[in-house]
């Protein structure tokens, strides 16, 4: 797969490694430091598999306090540092590097607090994003982003990624629901920004922060909204002869004035997929399904499904199966949150995250379908209709070199092919290491300038999570009008 | 008064600020100047409105989508959404009669670079959460996007929202992208009468805590109930404590009923109907209940359950009379006119019981002499001012506006 290119690892701190290694056991002891090959071997990557990189050293402080001592001290000797929640990234937002210090922030996951009055919840960030639910839903609440890997994946990863999830719709993203936290800066500052109240003082920096993919410091707590739990929901799943007539009873849904709680869709290849591996008893002989979730008092659902209903006829659904017990509702869901799962056991794939406004579907769907074709390749789509993010799953076989390679190209074409439409490279993945390079497709000169700029003001030597988000050529740019400048 | 300068193209406007950067020249930036007196004053020969950058450039209803220049009247922008059964959901809010600026004439750039959302943010968000894109002019004259017009959206950092609240202090916003929402089918009102604070946030805080997408939930003191328009309402003499639902009708009946069983203890809640709904949610909208005089008028940002005694710590020191918005977490407090403007009173108070104070009405002299906006903790300062300096190096771009320096 044509890879980018990543920075070349500095030779004095390599030579130094030891040296390093124990000084940060003295920093924080040596069962918070892992050193040997092994152990380090296991975070060499992250969800966006095909980088490896086996990291110089790893270290799971227990506090806040810790994570400032090992900033610190990475800064004073100038040492580039990964931060880490669980690894899930799919754009390899937590890829390490040879001569970097990975901080993983596993350890520290506690509930600081609960507060169900002021409908707040204070975590450490290397809590779950389910956990952070569980530790509310006995009183009726829940936290709103939801994220598929929301098992493994941690509160600090998805504040770094600004994560989202089918649920988003209505709820907002990551950065729509955190009200304040606790950053480390990288020279070892502790910032508190924000908190249990709304409309955080001066500048937005939860902002700048949240979405900044652990370049501007390691966010280690956070105070987050809870919502109480709606009485009930239920799914209707709509079978389309095209992906046109589909998108097109989506965006009527919308217009319509109702805003489901999700909107999935899925195309023939996926939901083939989908139902021979969990039996969903999706339709096979439908071009596009439609899972269309409402949610509010019982009786309130089933208005809202029925409107659906009369909403879809003008588009001629073939299949109408409206939940009518949790038991059908689960069996919707199954075969949609299996999708991908149920995809990767049959082909290895490569998946797309691009966004796209939802009047543009159709023909969308159709030229991802050409590109794909134009490089012998398969697709799936799968993807969350109503905020027109698109997971197209391009399908290749790993081993051999020449697929691999294309399918990373025909991934290339399709995210230009998103931000051409007026929609962008990154929905909910983030740009990570994966997409950094189509940067320049979306954003001139001037604007990667304003990011960069923002990125110096909270880590002025650039060691955090280094190699990410901006083209190469575009940073040794800015750094050269830097040193101009002073 | 100073040149006001009114550019009509984004060339012209990165001209213009090419020019006072060059110069170090200050420009007050400015959309329809309706919150002109809020903040600490500017100290410059030259205004930029951005009042003639107007016009939606975009507007998919079915994407919930809507492009406008920076200095489209909010009035047109909501007429327009109307149309179509859509709205702004943050309800922005119009500060403007409260400080006596030209009352519904802010533009829809200014709501996003001030960030002030009215009684809907508590179950939607502010105005920063409905940003998805903006493009404008930073003080290095360069011209720059962030974000865009689709919902989901990670690639790059979230300069937009960073952008909001800013007051102008970083970049001129030329043209905003945000979300929209559809008008619900109907609204109602549940009022319970002569609650004293503390028990008024408590129930607030439970009615937020039920099923039922409260989209409303503020407590306005008997003093500032007098000053309602609605006649029912005006007359009682009593506090006014009151719920919103909004949903398709029979909705909105069951939610009630709900609402009200669950907050029987808290007596035997009114029921305005829908077009009565409107009205009071309305007169909260443009402060009218706040109206401009000679006193001073605090807003200020706390967690919901500790409002009422942050309130009562600063009645110790002077009489104060409050609106609660946001279940109590959004205390808008007007305090007798003072050379200091009670301010170390208020801050002590914010700091002791946590969250933070803006000074919204002042004489022009007391907003030079105080701290306007909430002070700055060491290193949020020290972020703030290389933000400053980030965007606008030269520091042209409504220089002091809200800190002394950024």
């Amino acid at each position: 797969m044509s890879l980018s290119r990543l920075p070349e690892p500095d030779r004095d701190v390599l030579a130094r490694s030891a040296a390093i290694i124990k000084d940060l056991e003295q920093l924080i002891g040596a069962d918070a430091v892992i050193s040997e090959e092994e152990g380090r071997r296991t975070f060499e990557t992250d969800a966006l598999t095909v980088y490896r990189r086996v990291p110089l050293a790893v270290v799971l402080p227990r506090s806040t306090e810790e994570v400032a001592k090992v900033l610190k001290y990475c800064h004073e000797q100038r040492i580039k540092v990964v931060p880490r929640g669980a690894g899930t990234s799919l754009s390899g937002g937590a890829l390490p590097a040879e001569d970097a210090v990975v901080v993983a922030i596993s350890r520290m996951n506690r509930v600081l607090d609960v507060d169900l009055a002021n409908r707040i919840i204070s975590v450490e960030t290397g809590i779950t994003n389910l956990g952070v639910t569980q530790a509310v839903e006995a009183e009726g609440f829940f936290y709103a982003p939801d994220p598929s890997s929301q098992l493994a994946c941690t509160i600090g990863g998805n504040l770094a990624m600004n994560s989202g999830g089918a649920h988003c719709l209505k709820y907002g993203v990551t950065t729509n629901n955190v009200l304040g936290l606790r950053i480390v800066l990288m020279d070892g500052e502790i910032v508190e920004i924000g908190g249990p109240h709304l409309d955080a003082e001066g500048y937005d920096l939860l902002a700048l922060i949240v979405g900044s993919e652990g370049q501007f410091g390691i966010v280690t707590e956070a105070t987050l909204r809870i919502l109480p739990k709606a009485e009930s929901a239920r799914p209707i799943l709509l079978g389309f002869e095209s992906s046109e007539a589909a998108g097109r009873c989506v965006a009527a849904i919308i217009a319509s004035g109702i805003v489901p709680v999700a909107i999935e869709f899925m195309d023939k290849p996926a939901i083939a997929v989908a139902e021979a591996y969990a039996k969903a008893g999706y339709p096979l002989d439908v071009e596009a399904l439609l899972i269309v979730e409402v949610e509010g008092a019982p009786e309130e659902v089933s208005r809202l499904l029925g409107d659906i209903v009369e909403i879809a006829k003008p588009f001629r659904p073939k299949v109408v199966e409206m939940s009518s017990s949790p038991e059908q509702s689960a069996k919707i869901w199954k075969g949609r949150k299996a999708a991908f799962g149920a995809i990767g056991r049959i082909s290895d794939y490569y998946c797309m995250d691009g966004t796209i406004p939802l009047s543009r579907l159709p023909e969308v769907l159709t030229r991802i379908s050409e590109i794909c074709a134009s490089h012998s390749l398969k697709v799936a789509n799968v993807f969350h209709a109503g905020d027109g993010n698109l997971h197209p799953l391009i399908l290749y076989d790993a081993n051999k070199p020449d697929e691999a390679q294309s399918a990373a190209l025909a991934g290339a074409e399709i995210l230009k092919l998103c931000v051409e439409v007026g929609g962008c490279l990154t929905g909910e993945h983030g740009v990570g290491i994966e997409k950094r390079d189509l940067m320049g497709v979306q954003f001139s000169d001037a604007d990667l300038a304003v990011q960069m700029r923002i990125r110096s003001v909270f880590d002025p030597l650039w060691l955090l999570n280094v190699g990410k988000v901006f083209p190469l050529d575009a940073i040794e740019g800015q750094a050269t009008q830097t040193t101009r400048a002073a | 008064m100073s040149d006001l300068q009114k550019p009509a193209a984004d060339w012209e406007l990165q001209f213009m600020v090419a020019g006072c950067a060059e110069k170090r020249l200050p420009i007050e930036i400015v959309g329809a100047g309706s919150k002109r007196a809020v903040g600490r004053p500017i100290d410059s020969a030259i205004t930029i409105t951005t009042a003639s950058l107007r016009g939606i450039t975009l507007y998919e209803p079915s994407e919930l989508v809507m492009t406008a220049r920076a200095g489209t009247p909010v009035s047109h922008v909501e007429a327009e959404l109307a149309a179509h059964g859509q709205m702004l959901a943050f309800e922005p809010i119009d500060v403007a009669p409260a400080v006596g600026g030209p009352q519904g004439a802010q533009t829809i750039g200014a709501v996003f670079a001030t960030n002030l959302s009215g009684a809907r943010r508590i179950q939607v968000g502010a105005a920063r959460d409905h940003l998805l894109g903006i493009k404008g002019v930073n003080g290095r004259a360069e011209m720059f996007q962030s974000g865009g017009r689709v919902m989901k959206n990670v690639t790059g950092y979230d300069v937009a929202r960073g952008l909001t609240g800013s007051w102008g202090t970083l970049a001129v916003l030329t043209e905003v992208t945000f979300k929209v929402l559809p008008w619900p089918e109907t609204a109602a009102t549940i009022v319970y009468l002569g609650l004293p604070d503390n028990l008024a946030v408590e129930l607030l805080c439970a009615a937020m805590a039920q099923p039922v997408e409260v989209s409303g939930a503020v407590h306005l003191q008997a003093p500032v109930a007098a000053r309602l328009g609605h006649s029912g309402l005006k007359s009682m003499g009593k506090a006014v404590t009151a719920l919103r639902i909004e949903n398709f009708s029979a909705a909105v009946a069951g939610r009630s009923l709900k609402l009200k069983e669950a907050l029987k203890v808290y007596g035997k809640g009114l029921e305005l109907d829908h077009r009565e709904s409107l009205e009071f949610w309305g007169e909260l909208r443009r402060l009218s209940v706040m109206p401009n005089r000679q006193t001073l008028l605090w807003r200020i940002s706390t967690k919901p359950t500790t409002a009422p005694k942050l309130v009562a710590a600063i009645k110790r020191y002077m009489p104060a009379e409050a609106f609660y918005d946001w279940a109590g977490g959004l205390i808008w407090l007007e305090v007798p006119a003072a050379a200091d403007a009670g301010t170390a009173e208020i801050r002590r108070a914010a700091a002791i019981h946590g969250g933070h104070a803006t000074l919204i009405r002042a004489e022009p002299a007391v907003r030079a002499a105080v701290e306007v906006f909430q002070p700055l903790s060491p290193p949020v300062e020290r972020l703030t001012r290389d933000l400053k300096a980030a965007f606008d190096p030269a520091g042209i771009l409504n220089p002091g506006r809200m800190y002394a320096n950024v």
